[in-house]
């Protein structure tokens, strides 16, 4: 395989990965509910983004045309990220969440 | 007749890619994406909330390239932010009074607040006013409103007249 | 080059859904259930496509896409049961 495909490849796949396990970390380790939509709303559509550049070149190198079908899950993705994130946090605000006592300015009442 | 036909060309461009991306570059696929593109939004046409008119296009392309430059360096930023302490973090939910008067024109700036550095949209006035943003990491209010203004609701305000 | 980073790529990725479902079980509260769920699904299209590079089926795609629309859906459907105690109003 050609080197400098299969090394970009390989580095898409593992930022993708990195950014993946970073948003879940996130999710994992921060303190409240609100800090925790933070990880997955960015990190984790860059690492599904990463993934799918990789699969994106390694297709089109392979059958030596553009494959582009990928970018419709990417697309679909970042259409969706900030919606779903949007309403969970509405839900948040509806259930009236604890959030950590430092936190500035109040969210609104549902 | 032409805005009869295609009411939301846009919406059309993007379907008609879309069914092409799904299935492939041929003629027949071509022609057969071509009728689902005009026949869909007809379909959908009273669905559809008031989508304002495109008119800048030029600055529509490079938003989305400033969009996406800040989505790269949001994930670097936020990444070094959450494996940090989070003891160090300072949460907040600010307040950003709207300019942007349109439903469609909010619907994207929200998204991109959400996609962005540290900030999540979590709701939006009942008068479509202000917008309630909760940040990971906030070191002055008045800053970040500014910078939200400056570098993604002009723009916006500028591509759709609103 | 690419028989090392898949690899790591999967185990990146399997990692990162084991503390989703750490939290997912963990809660304490229904919206981060939710929030686990909805990121869970996100990485398991990461998993998806990362199998698809390895065994060279072009397939997976369809399977990836498919998880993308029902994942959001649910999770909307659920946000909403959260807010309003209904789906369709």
């Amino acid at each position: 395989m050609d080197q400098v495909v299969e090394f970009l490849v390989s580095a898409a796949i593992l930022v993708g990965g990195v950014f993946a396990l970073v948003g879940s970390i996130g999710l994992a380790r921060l303190p409240d509910f609100y800090l925790r939509l933070h990880g997955p709303t960015k990190a984790s559509t860059l690492g599904v983004g990463g993934t799918i550049l990789a699969s994106l070149l390694f297709f089109s190198w392979q059958e030596r045309a553009l494959q582009l079908q990928e970018v419709l899950i990417a697309l679909f993705l970042f259409i969706t990220a900030p919606v779903s994130a949007h309403m969970l946090a509405k839900a948040a605000m509806h259930r009236d969440l604890k959030r950590r006592e430092d936190t500035r300015g109040r969210p609104w009442k549902q | 007749m032409m805005s009869r036909l295609l009411p939301f060309p846009m919406l059309s461009l993007l379907l008609w890619l879309s069914w092409l991306l799904l299935n492939g570059f041929s003629w027949g696929h071509g022609l057969l994406g071509l009728v689902l593109a005009v026949v869909l939004p007809l379909g959908t046409r009273p669905f559809w909330p008031n989508v304002p008119r495109l008119r800048d296009f030029p600055k529509l392309v490079r938003f989305v390239l400033v969009v996406h430059w800040d989505i790269i360096t949001a994930n670097v930023v936020v990444a070094r932010l959450i494996l940090g302490s989070p003891r160090k973090l300072r949460p907040a939910f600010v307040e950003l009074p709207l300019e942007l008067t349109d439903d469609f024109a909010i619907t994207l700036l929200a998204s991109t607040i959400s996609l962005t550095p540290g900030t999540v949209s979590a709701d939006v006035s009942e008068d479509r006013r202000t917008l309630l943003i909760h940040a990971l990491d906030m070191d002055d209010e008045a800053e970040l409103v500014a910078q939200i203004k400056q570098r993604y609701e002009r723009p916006l305000k500028e591509i759709f007249e609103c | 080059m690419l028989a090392i980073a898949l690899p790591i790529g999967f185990g990146l990725i399997v990692l990162a859904l084991l503390l989703n479902l750490y939290r997912l079980l963990r809660g304490p509260t229904l919206p981060d259930r939710a929030l686990a769920l909805d990121t869970m699904y996100i990485n398991a299209i990461a998993l998806i496509v990362l199998y698809g590079i390895a065994t060279d089926g072009k397939l997976y795609f369809e399977a990836g896409m498919l998880i993308a629309l029902i994942g959001f859906v649910s999770t909307v459907a659920v946000a909403k049961y959260m807010t309003r105690g209904d789906i369709i109003e």
